[in-house]
This record gives structure tokens, C-alpha cells and sequence, in this order.
């Protein structure tokens, strides 16, 4: 097999001086088209959330005030403040006048400011779904590898079939299923326990006490596919030249598989990680439910729920700017560490 | 590889460390005895002139004294700020006489004219109006002549002038507010004069008050008051189990059932204030009486509607499809607002009869077709769509027994179980046939029975708060009448006498008061203060007796001793890293000399 980090020089013939330039060239461009594309998608998304949100029937105001003790001068009142009693076209331009200025609205059921509820809600679901999805990538990567080097052994067999049977089990039921069993050893709300005393360490160790249980769950049903890639990916590399080649130096197995075959099989999954990373803020929708977990994938479904359109749109914009914010780092390192995307 | 055990075993040392000193904390300072409470619905604001949650009206309930309260043995009328009152003879001056000595929780003297302040900000600043502007709208003036006298005139006579659910609040504190819409009310400890004060409201979490010692009335036995958000209501029945909160409240049949055999945990099944009936939709229309929606033109027929209300079996569904847990329904305020509830009499009653409905709708001409399904005027067969919320278990089963005898008299019935936005959006646009529907009053009737009138009837934007479009002028003339009216009996006459009316039109037929469904940790707490004192709840109460004479049981421990537990994690998390560290280092020695 031929290195295919040879062809560029081979295609072009020059010095290495203008070379280089003109792969600096290549790069800016490269850079900018995705960035550039990025903010693209980014305003679509903008304008789509705003009317889909609106598309969907059901009146907010209604929904919030079914059943409650208001009149119909108060509703009236509440829908005026919340600018809901202008027409569709002037709703948006507020929308995107304050966008601009930096102001996502008022929920109209936590009577709140939408950024500022965003901002809470951040850190509780970057620490539940990051920890959960840097967990499951070591996990997936090193089970993925030993599963695909020995293909077909008992190991392989039982570890993808775990995986796999995890993989596919619901969610909330399997969230469930790990309260009532483990619920006696972990809290089962929240992420801290409002008694712990505010000095640093408790805190930490409170925050970690509640984190076991959520964590273990999205780790659960997270890790397969880093298992799947990795382990098909490492599958491909297995008959290749250089691998034979590495053990004719005589070479041990752990070193062939460490230092050979698992860097090759590795990129496909570093794209598999970045777009996951994107999803991180999303945060886990029924794992946050369940445990009551107080991040954004809780407040997503409390939003739906209630149909509160400011909240939603402010949530739609902050999810998919992770994704493609991460989509573009992940394209960006992609450029550094596989030469082909260079070449391409 | 030594460097990597070492390491290790420093790891192992930190993590042994860090958890010393939530040991020492524990066991050094006493922990506040601590009523936690399970809740499940949204809480949104502290703030109580924005704050219409049912959530956040009951921590506001805490926090501040109203005017009056609602006593604990049958929701009369009882002081609260005020000790005494009177109403002038002509029914239009209300004299309150303040209480002297109490204070607000940072020691300033409660007066009058705290409360003038707070009427008279929700009368004049629409954003102050936002969840009680309802209350003021007949306030013609609202003074305080002195520390200790309020004098409130209303436009026309006004008999809820005791039944006014405003939180009071300090003039001193909300009078340098400027935006009353944007204040959030978090300034700890909260300035108020309930039996709590707000130490900590972390959104989405949790909600804790401290025993104010500077309450009027009872002082709580113990020393803080805590809400803990749970979004899934198993989740908060395993924390009833586990012991991380110590009362559960909005129990479904099945875990309520599952709960009485629980150890330690006592359930309790309470009368409340809830109503849930069939709903008929023959009149949906807006407030300029244009009609929307589209209802079956056949509910238009009385004949059609009766023999509906008589196709109903409310024994059976008491039974069948509440599984027992509530009261057999009739007139439209629930039961447990024992004075202000009406039961028709022999000679009123729509009694449980398929035969005669069926004879009913013979006579009225529909007449049944080949297949069994009557066919209307038109010779159309009659299909009935009858909505239900998907996620009410006991409403879904009545809905399904309710088909089944509509089957039986031949008229046809679709049911369709939907979302509660879903069924919130059919039912405010008047596109269902029949819906179950539920409602909840207060210890007062004027607001339940307010749903009924003309005046409710939505506007084209949907403002309004209608039950079932009703409009109807002796139902009107007899809210009037309620309203203004200061005797006692005749008031009581006139809202048995609307409850009639509406049963007699079968707009709606109410066929169960549901129990309220609670659960408690019998190992930490004794009793809690019931209302109504007899067969009552312990949560979402028209006051705060639950929580204000809840006894604890002296030997428990009030919980939060997780301490042992988080020692005994690290302890196993340590030995299961420095486990695998070592297995790891010892296989990489073994082959540590080969090299590339």
C-alpha cells in the first residue's frame, strides 16, 4: 500500500517554498469555506426555528393559563407583555432585533430571560454528557480495539453483544431500571443536595455522588457505537501491508496493534467523536428527566411541553451553534492530522 | 513503573482526603430538621404579583400572611393580617382591622399600610395585575386612615371580600422595586411574614425556607421547609422509598396502591377540591357570540344532551375506573366545599338509565340504523368524538367506559386520547363533541362558577377562561346575585341554585371528585396538619397547615446521612483504579524489554 500522504508533492512539481505557500493558501481557504458555511447554516436555522415553532398549533398563553385563577383581562395582559399579540412579521423582526443585540427573549413559563436560563442550565449538562461521552469513547475505543483484533473471539462476541443489547435498550426504562435498583446508594434528584455545606470539597463530592447514577446511564447507551466504529475500522486495517511488514520486524502484538493499526483506524472515529461532542450540549433528554438532572435537555422538554416559543428558538440556536461550532473543529483537525483532507 | 504505583497510591491518599471533611462537617454541626417535599410542576417565580403557578402560589402561601385565611376545619373565612372586620350597610366599605405587633421577618412592624401599598400597586401598574388583578377589578379605593385600619371600597358589593388570595407584601422592600416584571424576588433571607422565609430558590432544583420566628400565629416544630424538583413522578416515589424526601403528593392510583405496603411510609387519601366531568360542546362561541369550533350540530338537541348525562354511570366509574380513590360527582363545586356543594334531589336527577335514554332519543326521532348507530335528522349516522387526556389514567378508563354505554344506546363514539396540549388546544376551540375535563375550585365558589358566565367567553385571540362556553342568562343573573349578596344562606342559595340551572342545561356532566393521593415518611414525621382537619391533604392546601404543624418523631434522624455511603464509593472507586493500575503495570513490565 502507498502512503497516500506522498501524492500532493507528487502532483505538484514546484519548489518547496511556493509549495508551501500554496498550501497555506489551500488551508485559508479550506478554513474560510467552512466557517463561512457554518455561519450560513447558522442563520437558516435561525429563520426556521422562529416558524416552525410558530407552525406547530397550540397557544402558548392559552396552555400557561389553563385551569388558573387569571381572568380574561389578565391573559390579555400577559400576552401583551410577552409581545405575542403582534403579528407573525413584526414578532420576528423583534426576534432578530434583539438577537442582534444579544437578547433571546423571556420564557413566558419561567418568566425569565431565555439566555439566562440557557446559562444555567449549561454547565450541569456540559459536566453530565461531557464526562458520560469521554467515559464512553475510552471505553468504546479500548473495547472496540481488543473486539477487532481478535475478531471473533469470546471477548469480541460478548462485548459487542453487550454493547449492542445496551445500545438499543430505552433510555428512560433503563434509567428507571438503574434507580429502583441502585436508587438506595445515590440520590435520586437533582445534582447537589441543597444541605451540603457550600465549602469546596463536599460540593465536589456531593456533585459526584449525584452524577453516578445519570452518567452510568448515558455511558450505557453511548458507548456502542465508539465500540462499532472502532472495531470496524480496525477491521479494515487488518490485512494490510504494513501490519505484516511490522511483525516481520517481529514486532509484539500490542505494539503492531498500538502503533500501527490503531492510528489508521482512528480517524473515522474522531469524526464520530466531534459530531458527538456537538450533541453534548444537547444534552441527554430522557436521561435528564429521569434523574431530574437540571441541564438543558431537561429544559428542551419542559419548553416543548409548554409550547414556550422564546425558550425553544433560544435553545434551537444555542444546540445547533454546538454542533456545527464542533462540526467545524472537527473538520479543522481533521485537516491537520489525515494529509488525504489536505490533499483533497 | 514505580512512578505509576506511586502515583496511584497519591490518587488513592487525595480522594481519602477530600472525603474527610464532609465526615467532620456531619458530625461536628447538628442538622436542621427538615420537612422535604417531593414536587413535580413547573415553579417559575418567587415574585407574587407575577407568580400564577399552582406551584409557585402555594410556596408564596408560606412566605406571606394574606388579609384572611381559610380555616383548617372547613375553609370559613378565618383572620389572618386581619383580626376583625366589618362591611358598611350599604355592602360597599370593607373595614379590616390589622393585627397589632406583627412583623415582617427583618423586624419592621406589618401595618395597613403595607397593605394599601400592595392593592394599590396591583390596581394601578398592569404588570403588578399580572396573577391577582382578578381580585381588584371592583376595588374603587384602597386607604389606610391608620397603622391598624385598611378601608377598602368596592364599585358594586362585593361578597368575596374574604376570600381574597393576595400575598401581602413589605412597602419598605417592593417600593424601591422599579420593574416589577423583571424583579425576581431572591434577595435572602426574603423579607415576608408567613410561617417560612425564603433562604434559597435554585431553579429547576430545589426551594428552602427557614422557620420564621417572627410569625404571627404557630411556630413550626421544626426548622426548615424544603421542595425538591422532581421531573418524573417515579423518580420522587423512589425518593419517598429511599428516604431523600419525606413527603410524595400527586400519586397515581397504582403508586399509590404500590406505596401502601411500603414500610415506613404511611399514604394518605384526601378529599380536594377537583372536579372532572364530560364535557358536551353544543354552544362554542367567542365573547361578540360568534361560533367556533366544530361540534356535532345533534348536542344542540337537549333530548340528545339528557340522554348523554343518563347514558353516564357514575357509581361504576367511582369504582371501576378511579379504582375507588374519589367521590361519586353531581353538582358542579366539589364536594369537599361541604357548604357550597349541591347534590340534586330525586325528582332532579339524571339517574344512570340506558332503557330510558335510549326511549329518549326514539322519541326525539333518531332512529337506529341497520348497524345499530342512530342516524341524525339528516340520516347521517351520529359519530361522537370524545377527547381525553393520554396521560390521566383514571380519566382515559372512565372515557373508555362512557364509549361503551354511548355504544349501547347507538350512538357512535371516537375516542381519541391526546396530549394535554393537544386537548388544551381542541378544547379552547370549541373542535371536540365531548371531552373529559377537569377543573379545581376554591374554598370560595366565585371564581369556579365565574367559568360559567358570558362575561369569560373567550375573544377571538383566545382570551378567556371558559369551561365550556357557557352562556346562559339565569346562570348569569344568579353569579350576579351570588356576588353582591352578604347573607350567608340567601349566597349559598343562589350558587346551589346556579349549580342547578347548569345541571339541568347538561353542558357538562360532572361524574367524580377525585382524591388527592399523598405518601409520607411515618419513621420522621408523626402528623401533619390536615385540611379540611378531617379527610384532608397535606399539600396544595388553601392555606399552609400541611407543612406549619407538621410534628416530627424526636429519635429519627431528619435524613442526609450519606456520609458513611460516599466514603465507602471512594473507598471502592480507589481499590477498583488501583487494581487496574496495577494489573496494568504488571503486564507492561512483563514485556517492557521488547523493543521496536
Amino acid at each position: 500500500m502507498t502512503s497516500p500522504a506522498a501524492t500532493p508533492a507528487l502532483a505538484e512539481p514546484s519548489t518547496s517554498a511556493s509549495s508551501g505557500s500554496a498550501r497555506q493558501r489551500g488551508g485559508a481557504r479550506y478554513v474560510l469555506g467552512k466557517v463561512g458555511g457554518a455561519v450560513v447554516s447558522l442563520f437558516v436555522i435561525v429563520v426556521l426555528s422562529f416558524f416552525l415553532i410558530r407552525v406547530v398549533p397550540g397557544d402558548p398563553i392559552r396552555l400557561l393559563t389553563r385551569n388558573s385563577s387569571l381572568g380574561p383581562a389578565q391573559v390579555a395582559q400577559l400576552r401583551h407583555e410577552l409581545g405575542l399579540d403582534k403579528s407573525l412579521p413584526a414578532q420576528f423582526v423583534d426576534y432578530l432585533v434583539g438577537l442582534l443585540h444579544g437578547d433571546l427573549g423571556t420564557s413566558a413559563n419561567f418568566q425569565q430571560p431565555v439566555a439566562q436560563l440557557i446559562l444555567q442550565r449549561l454547565g450541569p449538562t456540559v459536566l453530565l454528557v461531557g464526562a458520560a461521552t469521554v467515559i464512553s469513547v475510552l471505553l468504546g475505543l479500548w473495547q472496540g480495539t481488543r473486539a477487532g483484533w481478535r475478531r471473533g473471539s469470546r471477548f469480541d462476541r460478548f462485548s459487542t453483544g453487550f454493547a449492542l443489547t445496551l445500545w438499543s435498550a430505552p433510555t428512560f426504562w433503563l434509567g428507571m431500571i438503574l434507580l429502583t435498583v441502585a436508587g438506595t446508594w445515590f440520590p435520586t434528584q437533582g445534582i447537589s443536595d441543597p444541605d451540603t455545606p457550600p465549602s469546596f470539597f463536599p460540593q465536589v463530592l456531593d456533585v459526584a455522588h449525584h452524577l453516578v447514577l445519570p452518567c452510568l446511564t448515558l455511558v450505557a447507551v453511548l458507548y456502542a457505537q465508539y465500540l462499532l466504529v472502532m472495531r470496524s475500522s480496525l477491521l479494515e486495517e487488518m490485512n494490510a501491508d504494513y501490519l505484516t511488514t511490522a511483525r516481520a520486524k517481529g514486532l509484539r502484538d500490542d505494539l503492531v496493534r498500538g502503533r500501527h493499526a490503531v492510528p489508521n483506524a482512528l480517524l473515522p472515529t474522531v469524526t464520530l467523536i466531534f459530531i458527538q461532542l456537538g450533541f453534548v450540549v444537547g444534552g441527554a433528554v430522557t436521561v435528564e428527566t429521569v434523574y431530574s438532572w437540571p441541564g438543558l435537555g431537561l429544559l428542551l422538554y419542559q419548553a416543548l411541553a409548554d409550547h414556550d416559543g422564546a425558550l425553544l428558538q433560544g435553545l434551537l440556536l444555542v444546540l445547533a451553534g454546538a454542533v456545527l461550532v464542533m462540526n467545524l473543529i472537527g473538520d479543522l483537525l481533521l485537516h491537520v492530522i489525515d494529509p488525504r483532507v489536505r490533499a483533497a | 513503573m514505580r512512578i505509576r504505583r506511586i502515583g496511584i497510591g497519591l490518587i488513592a491518599a487525595g480522594m481519602a482526603v477530600l472525603s474527610a471533611p464532609i465526615v467532620a462537617q456531619a458530625q461536628d454541626t447538628p442538622q436542621p430538621r427538615t420537612l422535604r417535599v417531593a414536587v413535580t410542576g413547573t415553579i417559575a417565580s418567587m415574585n407574587p404579583f407575577m407568580a400564577y403557578h399552582l406551584g409557585d402560589t402555594e410556596i408564596g402561601r408560606v412566605m406571606y400572611a394574606f388579609l384572611t385565611s381559610y380555616s383548617r376545619d372547613d375553609f370559613k373565612p378565618a383572620p389572618g393580617l386581619a383580626d376583625k372586620w366589618q362591611v358598611s350597610s350599604d355592602n360597599l366599605t370593607w373595614t379590616y382591622h390589622i393585627r397589632s405587633g406583627a412583623k415582617w421577618s427583618d423586624d419592621q412592624p406589618i401595618t395597613a399600610k403595607d397593605v394599601a401599598w400592595t392593592f394599590n400597586k396591583i390596581m394601578t401598574d398592569k404588570t403588578a395585575a399580572t396573577a391577582n388583578g382578578n381580585f381588584v377589578a371592583n376595588f374603587d379605593t384602597v386607604t389606610a386612615p391608620d397603622d391598624n385600619t385598611v378601608v377598602i371600597k368596592t364599585k358594586k358589593p362585593q361578597a368575596t371580600m374574604l376570600a381574597l388570595d393576595v400575598p401581602i407584601v413589605p412597602e419598605h422592600v417592593w417600593s424601591k422595586v422599579t420593574d416589577i416584571g423583571k424583579y425576581d424576588n431572591l434577595q435572602y433571607p426574603v423579607v415576608g411574614s408567613g410561617p417560612f422565609t425564603l433562604t434559597n430558590f435554585t431553579q429547576g432544583q430545589s426551594i428552602t425556607l427557614k422557620a420564621n420566628p417572627d410569625y404571627y400565629g404557630d411556630k413550626p416544630a421544626y426548622d426548615q421547609l424544603q421542595f425538591r424538583h422532581y421531573d418524573n413522578a417515579d423518580a420522587a416515589v423512589q425518593g419517598l422509598k429511599n428516604g431523600d424526601v419525606d413527603v410524595v403528593s400527586g400519586l397515581t392510583p397504582a403508586q399509590y396502591t404500590a406505596l401502601q405496603s411500603t414500610p415506613n411510609v404511611t399514604t394518605v387519601k384526601a378529599r380536594q377540591g377537583r372536579q372532572n366531568d364530560l364535557l358536551i360542546n353544543y354552544q362554542a362561541q367567542t365573547n361578540d357570540r360568534q361560533p367556533v369550533g366544530d361540534g356535532n350540530p345533534v348536542l344542540k338537541d337537549p333530548k340528545v344532551r339528557q340522554a348523554i348525562a343518563q347514558s353516564v354511570d357514575i357509581k361504576t366509574l367511582v369504582d371501576k375506573a378511579y379504582g375507588g380513590l374519589a367521590e361519586p360527582g353531581s353538582g358542579f363545586v366539589p364536594a369537599v366545599f361541604e357548604q357550597w356543594h349541591w347534590t340534586p334531589d330525586a325528582a332532579q336527577e339524571q339517574k344512570f338509565d340506558l332503557a330510558a335514554a335510549g326511549k329518549l332519543l326514539d322519541e326525539a326521532g333518531y332512529a337506529k340504523g341497520a348497524d345499530g348507530v342512530r342516524t341524525d335528522k339528516q340520516g347521517k349516522p351520529i359519530t361522537l368524538r370524545l377527547l381525553v387526556d393520554s396521560g390521566i389514567p383514571a380519566q382515559t378508563a372512565a372515557a373508555n367506559f362512557i364509549k361503551g354505554w354511548l355504544n349501547q344506546v347507538g350512538l357512535g363514539v371516537t375516542l381519541q386520547a391526546l396530549s394535554s396540549d393537544a386537548l388544551t388546544d381542541a378544547g379552547s376551540t370549541g373542535k371536540y363533541d365531548l371531552q373529559i375535563n377537569a377543573w379545581t375550585g376554591n374554598p370560595d365558589p366565585d371564581a369556579l362558577l365565574s367559568i360559567q358566565t358570558c362575561g369569560n367567553l373567550p375573544d377571538a385571540q383566545g382570551n378567556g377562561n371558559t369551561e365550556n362556553f357557557m352562556c346562559d342568562g339565569q346562570i348569569d343573573d344568579l353569579y350576579k346575585a351570588q356576588l353582591s349578596e352578604m347573607d350567608q344562606a340567601k349566597r349559598v342559595k343562589d350558587v346551589k341554585d346556579l349549580q342547578a340551572r347548569l345541571y339541568s342545561l347538561d353542558s357538562s356532566v360532572v361524574f367524580a371528585y377525585p382524591n388527592s393521593l399523598e405518601a409520607y415518611r411515618s419513621d420522621r414525621w408523626a402528623s401533619f396538619g390536615l385540611q379540611p382537619a378531617q379527610g384532608g391533604s397535606i399539600t396544595h392546601q388553601n392555606g399552609y397547615y400541611g407543612y406549619l404543624l407538621a410534628k416530627p418523631i424526636d429519635s429519627g434522624s431528619s435524613g442526609g446521612g450519606n456520609t458513611t455511603l460516599i466514603v465507602v464509593i471512594v473507598v471502592v472507586v480507589v481499590v477498583v483504579l488501583g487494581g487496574g493500575a496495577f494489573l496494568l503495570s504488571r503486564r507492561r513490565k512483563a514485556g517492557a524489554d521488547e523493543r521496536e
